[in-house]
């Protein structure tokens, strides 16, 4: 909204302060300045302003200047414009309020023998071609420029209908359900029985509150000016401006509350501006009033104000003396309301006590002024204490300490988890909430579960994600797209399921690697990033958990168990006390193709809702034995179908208290091995806490070994 | 090795014995400079002290034999003494490892680059949301989370944002599908704020309440440098008896300060949310000129950073159905809430918000 310092200046002569201060001054008080263009000699500044929708009673140049004169201290004059006397009319004009729930104040003037023309500069307080000029705004005629001035000037939207094409009087009414209107836009419109129109007895003039017709648009040859000038529900006109996806200027006010006495005076405004160039008044403005709507705004009940609970609500200033009675008394007169003292205030607005803290039961009874809507309770007072005391003026306290901290139940497994994955060179990302219905199918955990949004912002971002996979996928996609190669990305955030009636989030991290290790390095070659790898880091993390048994395994691909996101043969479940607790494996290739990603992509999922119920592993130390470990190697032949696990659990139920570590040191397939055969080196490493280990020891533990693989389907390689 | 074989002793007085032993001491320690690489250490031992053929043996064997009784405790003090010198030689020669020209053999390039193990990087936004979350953490305030898909209860009305109130259309909201059957206050919606959870928590617990509380937003706003459909907040609530907006004031200056250091000033303006009042909008002096007025800051010297304000009786109205203790009239409290983006990327200097979301490695790895 654009703001001339020198129409404000017309209506507060004693405004001293310059335009600079004046911008810093209203800033801080809630009407901001957002920019300050001097309008060059004699002309004052531009202000741009930037106004909470709260405050629409400040959206104009006399709104302002009521806070500048509050800032001030200064007496801001009424408004008020002469008129020519009124020639009396045969019989009033004709006003019916029908939709007395949508229209609470009807004016309407008939101008005779008026004259459409340019607007000038016609009288002190209707400088419409100087302001007009300063603002940049077009002029159409006297008429429609009147309009537009009374609503610069005070926020007040009015409407100007050739009167000679209305027949019989004003209806304002629901239309008709099919009812046409041609509104001044040019849109022809097809009116639904909800929206509120401005009628005659025959047609729908306009649209109540939002635009005027066509129709009965002021022409270059109108004689007769009938000025409307009302006050519209901000619920009614809501709901019609949204139905014909319309935002004027007038639904704009109207929406958020107008002045219910600023009818008359600007009226009285573009009635003296279009009569200045000539014409007459027929008849006494009529004035139709809904007695309901001017109780919730010109005349709503007295608001209860005590100086404690200012205290109470706004706490200590930096000034010694503080906010007293004298500071609220000021500060709500200034802005228009009315202050009647109650028991123990002092009296009245100027006889005021420098020894307010005294006065501690002071309390008022204010009357709001009709342009203040948003005043209703004694807190909207307080902040408008506060507001033109100055939020600056108030001292920088702290509350005193309460009571204890208390983390999330999980943030400590969540830095866990996110722990873990950072030292394992990952990067954390974030990526979108959203995903395509598609990637919402592929990836759901829950088949079906997917959430579809109402107002999507695009069809690749449709559904709530079901699964972290799609954005890492994405992130991955977009890293080998920026020819970034090795590329290792973890995302801890929510993943959704349910229904559109009930929908579920969980926590959930996801992962994706891909290229080569080391990364950085000039001297040898890298190895690509492997299944093993990322397995390495799911070990990783379920083992900060506390679990009886964590184990990993694969179906075949008939099963249907496997994400179809996943390599069926490259891919494990992670399972944690018998809960799947995760996936991951590499990326099935069809869906690598179709994303155009040449590389092995490592990717996974754990489910942390599942891992965090688990407690965190709390690290208990061991005795270290002082004897000395003794390492046996063992070089099975295996039968292909045999896998790593087979041997790993034959070991594990040998439960030989002096076998404390086993595992695979190689892995190998040579042509001298038989078909469907392949080779594996155990190391498994005896040591004992109370002694050193015998020879005999150890041959009865490598023959225990021997007989235990052996029977898992293992043979000595020789 | 050259050493003489160890000659035959014919004179046995003191002047005679010492002479034959500084030679042989003399050879040793000749022998022991010379020494190089284990073999050559090993080789040394062997010819001095071994057990057979050592050259101490031979003295031991040849010269005390020879020797008259009454010279035998001089000679035996200077045979210990000199075995004292040789196994001290061997042990020196055994610490000090390979000679000089073996180690230059062995030189690398140190300037070429070292081998780097990706270190894993925090978010950027994960780290600013801790950062925060601390300083508060340290003022006494617990962390809190709310669901992500909320009510239109919870994220407007009981915010105070009535049905049809113009002040929701500032917040272009994401809705899930199929909600327009259910009563208004059922529709489920992706929170706008985190302030929901201010909400949820009073719902939870009487006052006093001092929570902080991290979270993921939603918009429908078209993606630009500094708009995106995703972005997090910090909300901040604290209920008490005699809350007041000057707290308000102190708190939320000492967090700024405690985040962009101890200079940085702050001012406070008023402003509109329907969930607070009165309402403020903060302001910090500029973190990149000071104050003094730069392109960052739009020449003004301050930057905006955060909406705040003491609780509208309206809201602990909302929250008193469930928890009667929320009394207007006997506490009172404040509520703020700042966006993260905003702030990491002014701590951070990151121009593009979209930057956050793209999992981009090389914007990532900055942040290690």
């Amino acid at each position: 909204m654009k703001i001339l310092t020198k129409w404000l200046r017309a209506y507060l002569p004693g405004l001293t302060v310059d335009d600079g201060r004046l911008a810093e001054d209203l800033t801080l008080r809630g009407i901001a300045v957002e920019g300050i263009y001097s309008l060059g000699e004699g002309n004052g500044s531009l202000f741009e302003m930037d106004i909470t929708t709260n405050r629409v009673d400040a959206m104009n140049h006399y709104g302002i200047a009521r806070e500048a004169a509050a800032i001030y201290g200064l007496k801001l004059p009424e408004l008020r414009y002469a008129l020519p006397e009124v020639r009396p009319a045969a019989r009033p004009f004709s006003v019916n309020i029908e939709a007395e729930d949508a229209c609470g104040r009807f004016t309407a003037r008939v101008l005779r023998d008026v004259k459409i023309g340019e607007s000038r500069d016609w009288f002190a307080g209707a400088e419409v071609a100087t302001y007009f000029r300063l603002l940049e705004q077009k002029m159409i005629s006297n008429a429609v420029d009147a309009t537009n001035f009374a609503w610069l000037a005070m926020g007040q939207p009015t409407h100007a209908f050739d009167l000679d094409k209305i027949d019989g009087g004003i209806v304002v009414r629901r239309a008709r359900k099919g009812e046409r209107l041609k509104t001044l836009d040019g849109v022809d419109r097809v009116l639904d029985a909800d929206d509120v129109v401005v009628a005659d007895h025959k047609k729908a003039l306009g649209l109540a509150g939002v635009m005027g017709g066509w129709d009965t648009m002021i022409m270059p040859e109108t004689k007769s000016v009938l000025v409307e000038a009302a006050w519209f529900d901000p619920v009614a006109v809501r709901q019609t401006a949204r139905r014909h996806g319309l935002h004027t200027d007038a639904s704009h006010r109207f929406e958020r509350g107008a002045d219910f006495n600023a009818a008359p005076v600007a009226s009285g405004l573009v009635s003296a501006i279009l009569l200045a160039n000539g014409g007459w008044i027929d008849g006494e403005l009529v004035d139709a009033r809904v007695a309901g709507a001017e109780e919730r705004t010109a005349l709503r009940r007295p608001v209860e104000l005590k100086l404690i609970e200012v205290w109470r609500i706004l706490g200590a200033t930096e000034d010694q003396e503080g906010i007293t009675a004298a500071t609220v008394e000021g500060v709500l007169t200034a802005l228009g309301c009315g202050l009647e003292s109650g028991v123990g205030a002092v009296s009245g607005a100027s006889g005021v006590s420098n020894n307010a803290r005294a006065n501690s039961d002071a309390s008022w009874q204010v009357t709001l002024p009709s342009w203040r809507l948003d005043l209703e309770r004694e807190i909207d007072l307080i902040e408008e204490v506060a507001r033109v005391y100055g939020y600056n003026r108030f001292a920088n306290t702290l509350p005193t300490f309460g009571e204890g901290v208390h983390a999330l139940p999980w943030a400590e497994k969540e830095a866990a988890v996110r722990g873990v994955l950072l030292a394992a060179g990952f990067h954390e990302a974030i990526g979108s909430s959203f995903c395509s219905a598609a990637e919402g199918a592929l990836t759901a955990p829950q088949v079906g579960q997917i959430v579809p949004l109402g107002n999507p912002l695009s069809e690749e971002a449709g559904v709530l994600r079901p699964s972290l996979v799609p954005g890492m996928l994405a992130m991955v996609a977009g890293n080998l797209n920026r020819d970034v190669s090795d590329a290792r990305l973890f995302e801890m955030g929510t993943v959704f399921g349910g229904t559109t009636n009930k929908v579920e989030e969980r926590p959930a991290l996801g992962f994706g690697a891909v290229g080569s290790l080391p990364e950085e390095s000039a001297l040898h070659a890298g190895r690509a990033f492997e299944f093993y790898d990322i397995k390495g880091v799911v070990e990783q993390v379920l083992a900060r958990f506390e679990m009886r048994a964590m184990y990993f395994d694969r179906f075949p691909a008939e099963a249907g168990i496997t994400p179809e996101w996943l390599h069926p043969y490259r891919a494990a479940r992670a399972v944690a006390d018998g809960v799947t607790v995760g996936w991951f494996g590499e990326l099935h290739p069809r869906e690598a193709a179709a994303r155009k990603i040449k590389t092995a992509v490592l990717i996974g999922e754990l489910y942390l809702d599942r891992l965090y119920k688990l407690p965190l592993r709390r690290p208990v130390a061991r005795e270290i034995s002082r004897y000395q470990p003794v390492r046996r190697d063992f070089s099975l032949v295996l039968d292909e179908g045999i896998a790593w696990e087979t041997i790993d659990w034959a070991m594990a139920e040998l439960l030989i208290p002096e076998l404390v570590d086993w595992r695979v040191r190689e892995v190998f397939r040579d042509a001298r091995l038989g078909k469907g055969e392949y080779a594996l080196l155990l190391g498994a490493t005896f040591q004992a806490q109370d002694r050193t280990l015998r020879e005999e020891d150890l041959q009865e533990f490598q023959a225990r070994v021997v007989e235990a693989v052996g029977k898992a389907g293992a043979r000595l390689r020789v | 090795m050259t050493n003489e074989a160890i000659p035959n002793l014919t004179a046995f007085d003191e002047a005679a014995l010492d002479k034959a032993f500084a030679a042989l001491e003399a050879q040793a320690r000749e022998a022991a400079r010379a020494l190089d690489g284990e073999a050559a250490v090993e080789a040394f031992r062997l010819e001095w002290l071994g057990r057979k053929q050592g050259r101490l043996n031979e003295v031991s064997g040849r010269w005390l034999k020879a020797a008259p009784p009454e010279a035998k405790k001089a000679l035996g003090v200077r045979f210990n003494a000199l075995k004292a010198v040789v196994e001290g030689l061997l042990d020196a020669a055994l610490g000090a490892g390979p000679s000089e020209a073996a180690l230059k053999a062995e030189a690398i390039d140190i300037t070429l680059p070292g081998t780097r193990r990706l270190i894993g990087a925090e978010h950027p936004i994960t780290r600013t949301m801790i950062e925060i979350v601390n300083v508060f953490a340290a003022l006494g305030y617990s962390v809190g989370v709310g669901p992500e898909v909320e009510t239109d209860y919870y994220n407007f009305e009981c915010m105070n944002f009535p049905p049809g109130h113009p002040a929701r259309d500032t917040q272009d909201t994401l809705v899930v599908a199929g909600q327009e059957r259910r009563p208004l206050r059922d529709r489920l919606l992706l929170r706008t704020h985190t302030s929901p959870v201010q909400m949820r928590t009073m719902e939870q617990q009487p006052p006093p309440v001092r929570i902080v509380i991290p979270g993921k937003v939603h918009r429908n706003d078209a993606a630009d440098a500094t708009h995106s459909p995703i972005f997090h907040q910090v909300e901040g609530l604290c209920v008490d008896t005699n809350i007041t907006f000057s707290d308000l004031k102190g708190t939320l200056d000492h967090a700024m300060k405690a985040l962009f250091g101890s200079t940085v000033k702050t001012r406070f303006f008023p402003s509109f949310f329907p969930f607070t009042e009165p309402s403020a909008d903060v302001q910090i002096s500029c973190i990149f000129c000071g104050g003094k007025g730069c392109r960052k800051c739009k020449q003004s010297g301050w930057i905006e950073l955060l909406g705040c304000g003491m609780v509208d009786p309206a809201v602990f109205a909302f929250a008193a159905e469930k928890q009667p203790a929320y009394d207007a009239k006997q506490i009172s409290g404040f509520a703020f809430g700042m966006g993260v983006e905003r702030i990491a990327m002014m701590k951070y200097g990151i121009s593009e918000i979209g930057q956050f979301f793209a999992g981009d490695m090389r914007f990532l790895s900055q942040f290690v």
